[in-house]
């Protein structure tokens, strides 16, 4: 049976993971290769690695730590952060990236999506939506925002959704900036709406605090697979005890340990 | 032990690399027949769409090399559908090793397709899956399939039933890709070079 995924997500930054890691059994916990291979020999079924690196040289160390992960780890990856054309795709593929995360640049060029998808695949382009519930003249409505969730656009994210995969989109990322860093739990009725809209898988994002919350977005949320970051780091969840807890409650779960 | 990886305009085959790298084996990429058939190993990967990859070894006759070799070769994942007799993706008359038909998953509600992720393969023939446990987890990527047929030596359940992996004399074949299966991966492409 397909399984539900576990994603962890690694912020890197010159290189270095950042949002402080907690791992005593690490030499180097800033190292996001060895952070990276920690997780995938946990058990984790994919990796996100997120360049939040603005310069140029940033650029070119990021391109280098892909091809360390791709030598290291022999689980799937997506890495995104700052990617605009399909020279940054081809560079990142090359280096052995199994998928690319677009979100900004989808968003200012939506033909950039068909581009991309016709030119390596739909099945390595996923898109990335940041997405809050704001007050717009119509009422409450939720709206995609850009740079970091920061800047609300004109797109109403669940048609959104829909065209990104029209377009050519494998998967979608779904973040919710209202639940993102609360750990209250993830945008559950958003989340289900999107992937119930979807024939492509939609990964979930924001508000994990528990283990329960995983259980929620794969059930009642639809989820095909939730992505976390610091609970993760922190050790507040071991992947090994919720991937056990997820299969206990019937959730198809590839158990590596 | 000479191992060669097919070049062919088939998507990027880099993980591939990284696969074998990591296992200590060095591997030529190159799609000149000579080096081809001279090799003890070869492997046809491949990621992308059907027809295009087909017409690109038709013009460098890659389509009658590789049906004609006699050393093992393992197709994967696109690699594994050219080796069929035909594909429905874009009407494609493909190599004929395997003889079944390649089909897209029917429209199923609760499946999306491609079917993307984690799966489970099961009932293991030959020597691929060797030291495999029952019910091992690989990485699918696809939205057409081979149905389960004579050939299958590892088969998995998506909407259907379908062929995991096929084998015929010297000929093996994987729908998922091992390189990034995990362990169980790098198990089944280290017993590939053992062969």
């Amino acid at each position: 049976m397909l399984t539900k995924r576990i994603i962890p997500c690694l912020d890197v930054k010159e290189g270095r993971t950042v949002k402080g890691v907690n791992f005593v059994n690490l030499r180097d916990a800033g190292d996001a290769v060895e952070l990276g291979a920690m997780y995938a020999a946990q058990g984790a079924d994919e990796l996100v690695y997120l360049d939040i690196t603005a310069t140029v040289e940033g650029r070119s160390t990021f391109i280098d730590l892909v091809r360390r992960v791709a030598h290291t780890i022999n689980i799937p990856f997506t890495v995104g952060g700052g990617i605009s054309s399909i020279a940054d795709v081809s560079a990142l593929l090359h280096a052995g990236a199994d998928k690319v995360s677009i979100n900004s640049s989808a968003v200012r060029n939506p033909d950039l999506i068909n581009e991309l998808s016709l030119e390596f695949g739909s099945q390595c382009i996923v898109v990335a939506i940041d997405t809050r519930y704001i007050e717009t003249e119509n009422g409450r409505e939720h709206i995609v925002h850009t740079h970091g969730g920061r800047k609300p656009t004109d797109l109403r994210t669940i048609p959104w959704a829909k065209e990104v995969e029209d377009r050519g989109a494998g998967e979608i990322l779904l973040t919710s900036m209202d639940t993102d860093g609360t750990k209250n739990g993830f945008a559950l009725e958003l989340t289900a709406t999107v992937s119930g809209n979807a024939n492509i898988p939609v990964i979930a994002s924001g508000g994990a605090g528990n283990m329960e919350h995983f259980y929620d977005v794969f059930t009642t949320g639809k989820a095909d697979a939730g992505l976390a970051a610091s609970i993760f780091h922190f050790r507040e969840i071991d992947i090994p005890d919720l991937k056990e807890y997820l299969a206990g409650k019937d959730l198809a779960m590839r158990m590596t340990i | 032990m000479k191992t060669v990886i097919i070049k062919y305009n088939a998507g990027n085959v880099q993980s591939v690399m990284y696969a074998l790298e990591r296992i200590g084996t060095s591997y030529l990429y190159t799609d000149d027949e000579e080096e081809i058939r001279s090799a003890d190993k070869v492997i046809f990967p491949g990621v992308g769409e059907a027809s295009t990859a087909m017409s690109y070894l038709k013009k460098t006759g890659l389509d009658l090399v590789i049906p004609s070799l006699k050393q093992p070769v393992f197709g994967t994942c696109i690699g594994m559908q050219l080796m069929c007799k035909y594909s429905e993706e874009n009407d494609t008359k493909c190599m004929g090793i395997f003889d079944v038909d390649v089909k897209r998953f029917p429209a199923t509600p609760g499946f999306k397709v491609p079917h993307m992720g984690w799966n489970n393969i099961s009932g293991y023939k030959g020597e691929l899956t060797k030291g495999l446990t029952d019910d091992a987890y690989v990485y699918f990527v696809h939205s057409y399939a081979a149905p389960v047929c004579e050939y299958t030596v590892a088969s998995c359940d998506y909407v259907t039933p379908f062929s995991a992996m096929l084998q015929k004399d010297n000929f093996y074949a994987a729908q998922f890709h091992c390189e990034i299966s995990g362990n169980v991966g790098q198990q089944i492409i280290e017993n590939f070079l053992k062969i």
